[in-house]
């Protein structure tokens, strides 16, 4: 492929990554709804066109933190680009946020 | 979801109480955990606190048919399967029956990255979902504490930690929350602060390079529950706990007696040998034959189809079985089939209460008719005097508590002069108190039984003579010598020999007397008949002349009738003279 990767430090994202993002909240109390709010306003602005959010309510299905070893709330998981990422949080603290991701600031 | 009403704060209201199954945990908690509450279990590391997590799940399964959920978050499944398959608990099958669900929850402070609030649903979450599939009662949270080590937010954590034991609560779950232990603080995060309801505070401590387990129950709000420090023992069956205070004075006195194995010594005791459920000491010196009077007791069992416990301190069981072929008991046969269980263990290997718990379990698990410890006296070397005594009278306690008729060996020194001397101090607590001594005289070494208490029954007084031989024990009548000393061995064959001559002797003197006495009726039989036959002699003399003169009177009557007729005359007088009128 090409060579930016190397260019670019290990820990830093490639620009042209598509990033597979699953959200995790349980109904829809304020830091929920803050944290649905908060990752789309970082995604939109650093991921703009090169990300699929899922927003997974446990709520209605409590079985999936089980599965999915969801332990605090909210927490957001990179399964893609690998290795897999997560933060915990309403995801307020956007500088977290982007270093939790592995985004560089634009 | 289960009525508020049925766990009601009122102190007047009974608690009700989860049995945890564990061995001897129960009896002090008098009855177990309270129930739909969650208990505490704090301790250092290697104390065993997630064995007791685990097991409480187990136990609570297999035995009160309750479901449970283990949170896992610092042994991974395979971890504690590993860990517990020793113990003989195969979490696969019970998780394959959908009664048991572990749960391992990895807590990684580098793998996540915290921005902003958060809380810990997906806990509650994965707590709810696990529950609901097996239908859990019970659960162990074995450590709470990683969640520190994950989650820098303390004050968030303690709020959320707060609200887990309302949440298991409000379900009614009976729960069990390990956590470490701390310094100066029961726990390092002062858990014990949100469980106000049980805390249980488990203890590995380390005395002479012997290490003892202890647990204790720190706190139970509106229950009773012992205070003192129970050794308690991990082994393949588990967490077994020795209830101290369990032992009383209530244990019934039973009326069936029990042959010794040697006819003579039952007879010395009524001709029916020992109470069942009592205790009994056989002290002597060495090689006094305390060990044979132990097997002859098991061996009498066995035959009664009873089934024995031999704790063997001083021989291995190999040892002790060679010995009794020798005196013609074969404990071979009774090994194989079970009836007899032997237990061979150095004094040295435990503490003293890690002998006791594991003395308890056999007990508990063999349920055997008699236990019999061979010799009690090698426990001395563990610990004090008075230790051993607490000891062993918790020991007896417990044996008469379950109807065990219990046999205790003490081995005294030659020095030990009075018989007094040679027990432990534990002779008030016995019931029948055997001594075996050897008795020195004439370049010999004998044994002299006797029974020194019988408690409930007339007991012989006399020393018997003790012999061993290929067809067993024996006890032969105690002979006392002209110096009134007992004489035993060969200095009392020759007594019995010089016995046996002078009866001979005294049986002839016997026969000469009886024969003296039979002539002599003889003469005097011989005597009596010649009187007899002068007497009849004299008596017919006297009869004849009696007759005679009678006759005579009769002629001379006649002769003067005779002359009246002829003379005529006078006759009226010659008839007034005779009294007869005659017409």
């Amino acid at each position: 492929m090409d060579n930016s990767s190397t260019d670019n430090a290990a820990t830093v994202s490639r620009e042209n990554d598509t990033f597979l993002l699953k959200l995790y909240v349980a109904g829809q109390t304020p830091r929920s709804v803050a944290a649905i709010e908060n990752l789309n306003r970082i995604c939109e602005v650093h991921l703009h066109g090169r990300y699929k959010l899922e927003v997974v309510d446990l709520a209605r299905n409590p079985e999936q933190a089980r599965i999915d070893k969801i332990l605090a709330i909210p927490t957001l998981v990179r399964s893609l680009p690998t290795p897999i990422m997560r933060i915990i949080g309403d995801l307020s603290d956007t500088e977290k946020v982007l270093m939790g991701l592995n985004i560089r600031k634009l | 979801m289960p009525s508020a009403g049925m766990n009601d704060k009122s102190p007047q209201k009974m608690l009700e109480k989860t049995p945890t199954g564990i061995s001897g945990l129960d009896e002090i908690t008098s009855g177990g955990l309270p129930k739909g509450r969650p208990t505490l279990v704090c301790g250092s590391a290697g104390c065993g606190k997630s064995m007791f997590a685990m097991e409480f799940l187990v136990r609570g399964i297999l035995e009160y048919d309750e479901p449970g959920v283990l949170i896992a978050f610092e042994e991974t499944p395979e971890d504690l399967e590993k860990n517990v398959s020793s113990l003989g608990f195969n979490l696969q099958e019970l998780e394959n029956r959908g009664k048991l669900i572990v749960e391992y929850i990895h807590v990684d402070k580098t793998e996540m990255t915290i921005s902003g609030a958060f809380d810990l649903e997906g806990l509650f979450l994965t707590l709810q979902s696990c529950i609901d599939t097996i239908g859990a009662k019970r659960i162990s949270i074995d450590t709470l504490e990683v969640l520190f080590g994950g989650f820098e937010d303390k004050a968030l954590l303690r709020q959320e930690i707060r609200r887990l034991f309302i949440w298991l609560k409000s379900r009614n779950l009976t729960t069990v929350i390990t956590a470490e232990r701390g310094e100066g603080a029961l726990t390092r995060q002062g858990l014990e602060e949100y469980v106000s309801d049980c805390v249980i505070m488990l203890d590995h401590r380390i005395n002479d390079q012997v290490s003892t387990r202890r647990l204790r129950v720190v706190k139970y709000r509106g229950s009773t529950h012992g205070t003192s420090e129970y050794p308690f023992l991990i082994d393949e069956g588990g967490i077994s706990v020795l209830p101290l205070s369990s032992a009383g004075l209530d244990h019934p006195a039973l009326d069936e007696r029990i042959s010794t194995g040697i006819p003579r010594l039952d007879m010395m005791m009524e001709g029916k040998g020992y109470f069942r459920g009592s205790s009994i000491m056989v002290s002597g010196t060495a090689g006094s034959g305390k060990s044979s009077l132990s097997v002859f007791f098991a061996d009498a069992a066995c035959k009664r189809g009873e089934k024995c416990l031999y704790i063997a301190f001083e021989e291995s069981p190999s040892q002790i079985k060679r010995n009794m072929r020798s005196l013609g008991v074969d404990l071979e046969k009774w090994t194989a089939n079970g009836q007899i269980v032997f237990h061979a263990s150095r004094p040295s290997i435990y503490g003293l209460e890690m002998h006791l718990v594991k003395i308890h379990k056999m007990v508990r698990d063999l349920k055997p008719d008699i236990v019999i410890i061979d010799p009690v006296s090698n426990l001395t070397r563990m610990g004090t005097v008075s230790e051993v005594n607490a000891m062993l009278v918790r020991l007896i306690d417990f044996l008469k508590a379950e109807g065990v008729t219990s046999m205790y060996t003490i081995l005294t020194s030659e020095a030990q002069v009075s018989v007094e001397d040679s027990e432990v101090g534990i002779s008030s607590l016995i019931d029948t108190w055997l001594s075996v001594r050897n008795i020195e005289s004439n370049g010999e070494r004998n044994r002299g039984l006797f029974v020194i208490k019988s408690r409930g029954m007339a007991h012989s007084n006399q020393i018997r003579e003790f012999v061993l031989g290929s067809k067993g024990v024996d006890l032969l009548d105690a002979y006392m010598g002209a110096a009134g000393g007992m004489v035993t061995g060969s200095a009392r064959v020759a007594l019995e020999a010089r016995e046996k001559a002078a009866g001979q002797a005294a049986r002839i003197e016997i026969e000469n007397v009886k024969t003296r006495l039979e002539r002599k009726r003889e003469a005097l039989e011989a005597q009596w008949a010649t009187m007899q036959a002068e007497f009849a002699i004299e008596a017919d003399e006297a009869k004849r002349f009696i007759a005679q003169k009678l006759e005579e009177q009769d002629i001379y009557k006649e002769e003067a009738k005779a002359m009246s007729r002829q003379r005529r005359s006078d006759s009226t007088a010659a008839f007034a003279v005779n009294g007869r009128k005659e017409e």
